[in-house]
């Protein structure tokens, strides 16, 4: 079937109506719940200063705009990995891809060629899991393809 | 994209609080919005033509004048004080949404030289699985903008561009009330099949 509607950009001026209070907790900070911040760079390694991030979790979502410096965060519950939406006015349609906690590994990051697996998991500072998202170059993130 | 990703079921929106105010823009201030009163409804189906029920769909547009309240937005057009430009309902049994607002301006955005984006009310919409996930735009019909926009052209396809247009829809206008504007959404995925008792 291929009438499904296409997808247009999140374009700039969405920062009045998608966020929502609380948006960036996925679990209730508690215990086993972890705090993950990260950055959105493009291509340059610049910062990206607005754009979204969502990040899925069973039945829960969380979103957060990227502030000045393309800064990010979440609480999220207890997980191997999250599923993770990146949106931005240089996108057409949003990006997919995936963080998984450090040492975690499944089938699907085995699929993922190893020299860059890396760029789809967290590192750890002091508690705090440290990811960033990288939309181009040497060491671009792993998005994973939009469904055929 | 993982194999085991794209057919996990979406998420539920009890987080995000959905209040019956929510979908008529032109009641979330004292005063009534400047601008033709308009109501833009349509239903949210699957890649099999199924409704998608109970999903969230979200909206956000210029005023009028073609200002967004954003304050990344700063041409001189007039801000509306009794208008906003958020919107969000959930989609009934039969996957229909429906708003209330005001037909959105076009605006200059400076990507080349007089350069002015059609008038466009974007949507977002998550759908039964998380492969569902769509942010798009709709357009009105006959805009005479769209031949010289590179947004509503990126799509490539003439007739997937048309079905990011929405149709005028007498039989929904309401007299002496609002033009009405018919938009259907199909999004990837598979809503689940309805329960015998429904």
């Amino acid at each position: 079937m291929s009438d499904f509607t296409p997808s247009q950009t999140v374009g700039p001026f969405f920062g009045f109506a998608l966020p929502f209070p609380g948006g960036a907790e996925v679990a209730e900070a508690g215990p086993g719940t972890r705090r993950l911040e990260g950055q959105l760079l493009d291509g340059a390694g610049e910062p990206v200063p607005d754009g979204l991030i969502e990040i899925w979790h069973r039945e829960r979502f969380g979103r957060c705009r990227t502030d000045a410096e393309g800064l990010f965060h979440f609480t999220l519950p207890p997980a191997p990995h999250y599923n993770v939406y990146v949106f931005a006015r240089g996108l057409l349609r949003h990006l997919v891809t995936r963080v998984y906690l450090p040492g975690g590994s499944d089938a699907s990051l085995e699929r993922v060629p190893p020299e860059r697996r890396a760029t789809l998991v967290a590192g750890e500072d002091g508690g705090t899991l440290r990811w960033d998202i990288r939309l181009q170059g040497d060491r671009e993130t792993v998005f994973f393809e939009p469904v055929p | 994209m993982p194999e085991d990703f794209h057919h996990q079921p979406g998420p539920v929106f009890g987080r995000v609080k959905v209040g019956a105010g929510d979908s008529d823009l032109t009641r979330q201030h004292s005063g009534e919005p400047l601008g033709q009163r308009i109501v833009v409804t349509g239903r949210v189906l699957d890649g099999d033509g199924r409704p998608v029920r109970d999903t969230l769909v979200e909206i956000w547009q210029a005023n009028a004048a073609g200002r967004y309240i954003d304050p990344a937005d700063q041409w001189p057009a007039p801000l509306d004080p009794n208008f906003t430009g958020a919107g969000r309902c959930l989609t009934d049994a039969e996957g229909r949404y429906r708003f209330v607002t005001v037909k959105p301006g076009a605006y200059p955005w400076r990507n080349h030289h007089n350069a002015w984006r059609p008038a466009h009310i974007h949507f977002s919409l998550f759908g039964p699985e998380l492969g569902s996930r769509l942010v798009t735009q709709m357009y009105f019909p006959g805009d005479p903008l769209f031949p010289f926009d590179p947004i509503y052209n990126s799509v490539p396809d003439p007739r997937a561009r048309e079905r990011m247009v929405a149709r005028f829809d007498l039989e929904t206008t309401e007299p002496e009330w609002a033009l009405a504007f018919r938009w259907d959404i199909v999004l990837r995925g598979r809503a689940a099949t309805p329960r015998a008792a429904d």
